[in-house]
């Protein structure tokens, strides 16, 4: 993506500039979410996005890192997550080994020693902390911590202490602060109530499943080998397949996951012999498949 | 014409008082939002406002509504407050006769000689009286209703288990290399999360407030790892309204918020729709699942015994009371809980307090009979 590597954040001026460039890295917003995206940009504020499964939010944080021409950071939430993974952690036996190191050349200075063992080269930077160092006025650093409900809530005490101030605390080293705050893009399912003064420190935005000509456009611009027609079916299918009364419905992810399966066959059409054989891709439980396979294919890609 | 600030702070307040938390935090945040947007345009206004002052799926109708109402240059008292309800719920008359009734109570020799607090233990809830409803309700309030522990993934540091390196080395680099003693870590537990579904409709209306309320002793027990809702004829979500501390204040807000009180039961789609929106998503992964109800199922029973053969798969335990079973001859007959039954590790009352002490000691026993 070079033609975007000279974007600075400060020179996006407007949501639309922002989903425009977003379209050119292959994502593509409405107005809610350009602006969401643009309000987390200028104002350095969290977002928090929320939504179904496959809705293409950890899609975002990726393609702002593009748009931004930054790497993207990020943290995969886990029950049990600490602080050792998620900021920083000392690396001991480097330490030791300094310490080994000095022992044998004899030093003496036993203070000296000390502060060269809790120097910045054995510290080692987890996601947080990188995201911090690494974030610079000319180039934010793109932060994702994903699927935040699933860390406990230990863990979101502290996410709140780094995202209130942008700074991190090291007892031995001294305080840590981000020249320029990073763009924080956080994603929860909803498996668990996130704690209300996170979510206050945040912009809130709930993502949707797309219309069916926005997931057309999607499925083509991801996947540009689909033509115009197979694109249509499958977002048409899909479209169905969630007013159905199904375990999990198909996300956008879903979609493409089927469209690139349909396109690695040969197929030109979504019939219901093709769709048989590449179920799978679009349908992940055995009821689900069971079901929309008895109520016919011929249906689903028909209508009726 | 009045300032943007003022607009903005008006319209945030008529937000409030439809139930979403936009608190003054929040509506600083939307008029420092809107000085990157356009505050003439109405799209970039409604934006700002809802990427601001909602934090919830169940705040953005109410948003919208207000939004629509205030903008459109209507007054701000477009919103509809539900009426205030009186807590205290209209018992059904007992539908036996009086023979343990009126002088029951007292004439009794029995009941003379046992304290009067365990004979009110083992009453059947449906039948009290109000002073002593107010006593039950107070002992309730007081159930330590927490659930069993499990393994958490987080270590932290323990006398004994496996190494804890950093602890560790940090000690020797303390001793200047000298390896003085080991450090240990080992899996902490932390309660395992409970779920409450209660019965609203009709049928369950003598006990509802009672099963309620022992609802809300378990979300004080059990913190944020319990969760409750009701089910009629609608789903509600109930933990944020079960937070206060005073469990009178929590009734009166969950009676605000149950909007299908004493109406029809559609247990099975009930279920569904709670595994759909929010168990399979992980809520009632792992957890003990508590049902109350009494399993008269309007809808086909067939839908019940399916979601329920889902929620076992899903839950650690699934607990069903069922207030009638402590009927004397009682059979799990009902269409629903024939079909319920099969897939349900406890079956028990929760008709009296002694019952929700049980129940209460069955969240905590851990796997003591499964």
């Amino acid at each position: 993506m070079t033609q975007n590597a000279a974007n600075r954040a400060s020179d996006i001026g407007s949501p639309q500039e922002l989903a425009r460039l977003l379209d050119s890295c292959g994502y593509l917003t409405d107005d809610g979410l350009a602006t969401a995206a643009y309000l987390a940009l200028r104002m350095r504020r969290p977002l928090f996005l929320e939504g179904e499964a496959g809705v293409g939010k950890t899609a975002l944080a990726k393609s702002l890192a593009q748009v931004l021409d930054t790497p993207l950071i990020r943290l995969q939430c886990y029950e049990g997550l600490d602080a050792a993974q998620a900021l920083y952690d000392w690396d001991f036996p480097r330490q030791l080994l300094h310490l080994r190191t000095a022992e044998a050349a004899g030093v003496t200075d036993v203070a000296r020693l000390e502060s060269e063992l809790y120097d910045r080269r054995f510290l080692i930077a987890r996601p947080l902390l990188r995201a911090l160092e690494t974030s610079t006025a000319q180039r934010p650093s793109v932060l994702l911590v994903d699927e935040v409900d699933r860390a406990d809530d230990e863990f979101e005490a502290f996410l709140l202490e780094v995202l209130s101030d942008f700074t991190i605390s090291i007892p031995e080293l001294g305080t840590v602060r981000a020249a320029e705050p990073p763009v924080v893009v956080l994603t929860s399912n909803r498996t668990r109530e996130v704690h209300d003064a996170l979510k206050r420190r945040c912009l809130y935005h709930w993502l949707e499943h797309p219309s069916y000509e926005r997931e057309v456009a999607i499925i083509r611009r991801r996947l540009p080998q689909a033509d115009r027609r197979l694109a249509g079916q499958v977002a048409r299918a899909a479209q169905r397949l969630r007013a159905e009364d199904l375990l999990k419905p198909p996300g956008v992810a879903e979609s493409l996951d089927w469209t690139e399966a349909l396109v690695a066959l040969g197929a030109r059409d979504l019939d219901p012999a093709t769709a048989a054989v590449t179920l799978g891709a679009v349908l992940k439980y055995r009821e689900d498949q069971q079901r929309v396979t008895a109520r016919g294919l011929d249906a689903l890609l028909n209508g009726g | 014409m009045r300032s943007v600030t003022e607009t903005i702070v008006g319209f945030a307040r008529t937000v409030r008082a439809a139930g979403v938390g936009a608190d003054p935090e929040r509506v600083q945040t939307m008029v420092r939002a809107l000085d990157h947007l356009d505050v003439l345009d109405p799209s970039d206004v409604y934006w700002a406002g809802r990427l601001t002052l909602c934090s919830d799926p169940a705040d953005l109708p109410r948003y919208d509504r207000c939004f629509a109402a205030y903008f459109s240059g209507q007054t701000a008292r477009t919103v509809r407050r539900p009426p205030p309800v009186t807590v205290t719920r209209t018992l059904a008359l007992p539908a036996a006769p009086r023979e343990d009734g009126e002088d029951g109570e007292r004439a009794d020799p029995r009941t003379a000689t046992s304290s009067a607090a365990e004979v009110l233990r083992h009453r059947d809830v449906a039948r009290l009286g109000a002073a002593e409803r107010a006593e039950v309700n107070r002992l309730i309030a007081l159930l330590e209703a927490g659930a069993e522990r499990r393994r958490s993934r987080r270590l932290a540091p323990a006398p004994s288990g496996r190494l804890d390196p950093h602890r560790t080395v940090r000690e020797v680099l303390r001793h200047g290399g000298e390896v003085s003693r080991l450090r240990h870590r080992a899996h902490r537990t932390r309660p395992r999360r409970v779920v409450l579904l209660v019965d609203v409709s009709g049928s369950m209306a003598p006990y509802a407030d009672a099963l309620l309320r022992f609802a809300h002793a378990a979300v004080r027990s059990g913190g944020r790892t319990t969760e409750a809702f009701s089910a009629g004829t609608r789903l509600t979500r109930l933990t944020r309204e079960l937070r206060h501390r005073d469990p009178d204040t929590a009734m009166a807000a969950v009676s605000q918020a149950i909007p299908d009180w004493s109406g029809g039961t559609r247990l099975g789609e009930e279920l569904k729709e709670f595994l759909d929106r929010f168990g399979q998503r992980g809520l009632a992964r792992g957890a003990i699942v508590v049902i109350a109800s009494d399993g008269w199922e309007r809808g086909d029973a067939s839908l019940l015994g399916a979601q329920m053969a889902r929620l076992r798969r899903l839950a650690h335990r699934v607990v069903w009371a069922n207030p009638h079973k402590a009927r004397p001859g009682y059979q799990p007959l009902t269409a629903g809980m024939t079909a319920a039954l099969p897939h349900v590790d406890h079956f028990v009352a929760g008709h009296s307090l002694a019952a929700l002490e049980e129940l209460a000691q069955i969240l905590k026993a851990g796997d003591a009979r499964a």
